[in-house]
């Protein structure tokens, strides 16, 4: 019943946190976008998955796929569902387009037993590098928007993340840097080398109410 | 006029024999419960003997776990899929209902019922009340949307179904969708209330009442008691449905339809005749209308959606209503619907997601207004066709 894990035919992102998620958990993805994620963990794990988009389009496609979904915004609705209902609250590179990430983060945690937040790294060298010698708003391929077409309104590095979590008191249980080539980097690496390199994160995180 | 419906009172009087044949005798399956097993109302009267007439579309399988049951609107009827006996007109939602359709009657066994209070064959005020030999007019108790699922609960038993695949519904079939979840939760497998509330508005309160009283106000309804005059209170309720039809349209979908289009004349007449066609157009609704509805039909019903709250019911928390649900849920709802709003269909969304119940939410693009749910709707019919076969699915139901 359940497909193995393929590499190349999902987003690295996508893959890791399929890893990270237990066989047959309750999951909220919350800005589900077309519902990729959802199907790949129905897919290997089995989960019990439902979704939460702000495009009704995304939306629309998402049902229509059998997938379990709802229009929604992460700022507002977030607030409706009880604590502890699910073993996991994914936020998958949208942290960075909402409005109060700091309360949508707490809700993640309150909601799921874990969290999993993924984000593209502000603090990634052709970032820097981009600002530091034109002068200019970066634009990669993981922030392909002009600065007044962005919906991101709170990008952070991955120090600043984690800045946050320490501040929420919740509990890194794993994080993971991926570079431009969708690759790992080392567990080795400092999280100074990970925030250089890293083109975006995903950190598994565990509330201590959750414990 | 006859105590007893006869087949030669067809076609006679506008249709009115045949209408009140059909309510008595109706040409679909008839499900009639003796005297001795009466139904219960939320008003506390009891209420026998009950017939509930209904269609069925499809075979249901061996372990029985693929019956749909569709909870039809207002004026709407058993003839879901299939020719109506007193308008000949293709059922209501032929667009969703049949081989290959969305709901798909190869795959499902679909069983539609008339509403306890309707005037299709199950018991209502059109119907014989045996005490008398007269039909009930308002002498029937009044009802909510909870006494037709009771009466319905009583044919899904009757047909040897546990567990219904899946119960849909829009408008007040909606409210009865939700009815079922909140009442029977083990019975549904999964739901799909459409264009729907958990709660009449105030608004649609009004409009009702709009309705009840042009009945009401019709010399000819002689006080309920028309059967006995021989009489129909045909403009009170044409006047009442050519309102209520305003209403289930939106305002883009009548100017797109007729703009201020004059109706078969090159200019205005400077009298009340129907100059503007939207005007013919809601005369000809109304009028054709009363050719296959009963008015005291029309006041009971209208008021068991007034009725209607499902918070109030349970504490005044929506959510209560759903606690400890395993039904999967798809609300849907459109875009330019002002009767029931997508901010209505919100509400039951949030109350499912308070329980964290596993549901589906979407609002489809249309500027059909309410009716959009009878019309072909492409992304609408793609949706329940999707969360039909993902549930399928998780039902175990061959593909």
């Amino acid at each position: 019943m359940q497909k193995p894990l393929v590499p190349g035919e999902h987003r690295v992102d996508h893959l890791l946190i399929a890893e990270l998620v237990e066989p047959g958990s309750r999951v909220l993805d919350v800005g589900c976008g077309d519902g990729a994620l959802l199907q790949l963990l129905t897919e290997t794990k089995s989960t019990d998955g439902r979704g939460m988009e702000l495009s009704r389009e995304r939306v629309n496609a998402c049902v229509m796929r059998g997938l379990s979904v709802i229009q929604g915004d992460a700022d507002r609705d977030l607030a409706d569902y009880p604590d502890q209902a699910f073993d996991y609250a994914i936020l998958s590179l949208t942290i960075q387009a909402t409005r109060y990430p700091k309360t949508v983060l707490e809700n993640l945690l309150r909601i799921g037993r874990r969290a999993i937040v993924s984000f593209p790294n502000f603090g990634h060298w052709r970032v820097r590098f981009d600002l530091l010698f034109n002068g200019r708003m970066p634009r990669t391929e993981n922030l392909p928007e002009t600065w007044y077409a962005s919906p991101n309104a709170h990008l952070c590095t991955i120090k600043d993340f984690a800045d946050l979590v320490a501040q929420m008191n919740a509990e890194v249980e794993e994080a993971v840097a991926f570079n431009t080539s969708g690759q790992r980097l080392p567990i080795r690496h400092s999280i100074s080398l990970q925030n250089l390199f890293g083109e975006k994160a995903v950190f598994l995180l565990r509330g201590r109410r959750g414990q | 006029m006859p105590a007893h419906p006869n087949a030669a009172d067809a076609g006679a009087d506008n249709g009115r024999g045949l209408r009140f044949a059909e309510a008595n005798n109706p040409s679909s399956k008839l499900l009639r419960l003796p005297e001795s097993e009466p139904l219960r109302l939320a008003c506390d009267q009891l209420l026998a003997p009950i017939s509930i007439a209904y269609e069925t579309y499809g075979e249901l399988n061996a372990d029985k776990s693929n019956a749909i049951l569709i909870c039809h609107a207002l004026t709407l009827d058993q003839y879901v899929a299939s020719t109506n006996p007193v308008t000949k007109k293709p059922g209501w939602w032929s667009t969703l209902v049949g081989s290959g359709k969305p709901i798909d009657t190869d795959r499902f066994f679909v069983i539609c019922p008339n509403i306890l209070g309707g005037c299709m064959g199950s018991t209502g005020p059109a119907s014989i009340d045996p005490a008398t030999g007269k039909p009930y007019g308002l002498g029937f108790p009044m009802i909510t949307i909870g006494d037709m699922v009771n009466a319905q609960v009583r044919l899904i038993d009757h047909l040897g179904i546990d567990q219904l695949f899946s119960v849909i519904g829009g408008s007040m079939g909606g409210m009865q969708v939700l009815e079922w979840a909140a009442s029977h939760s083990q019975r549904v497998f999964s739901a799909v209330p459409i264009a729907t509330a958990a709660w009449h508005s105030s608004q649609n309160i009004a409009f009702h009442e709009v309705g009840r009283q042009a009945v009401m106000a019709d010399p000819d309804w002689c006080g309920g008691d028309y059967h006995a005059f021989g009489k129909v209170p045909r403009n009170g309720l044409a006047v009442a449905r050519m309102a209520a039809h305003i209403t289930y349209l939106s305002e883009e979908a009548l100017h797109r339809k007729f703009g201020r289009n004059l109706q078969e004349r090159s200019k205005v007449t400077f009298s009340f005749s129907a100059d503007f066609q939207v005007e013919s157009y809601l005369r000809h609704q109304g009028s054709t209308f009363v050719d296959r509805f009963d008015p005291n039909s029309y006041l009971y019903i209208t008021r068991a959606m007034d009725y209607f709250d499902l918070a109030a019911e349970h504490d005044d928390v929506l959510a209560n209503a759903f606690r400890g649900t395993k039904t999967r849920f798809c609300v849907v709802s459109f875009t330019s619907d002002w009767l029931y709003p997508t901010r209505e269909s919100r509400e039951i969304v949030h109350a499912l997601n308070a329980v964290a119940a596993n549901v589906s939410f979407v609002e489809i693009e249309s500027n059909n207004g309410h009716d959009a749910f009878l019309l072909e709707e492409p992304e609408f019919s793609a949706t329940v066709r999707g969360f039909l076969s993902a549930a399928g699915k998780r039902r175990g139901l061959a593909g």
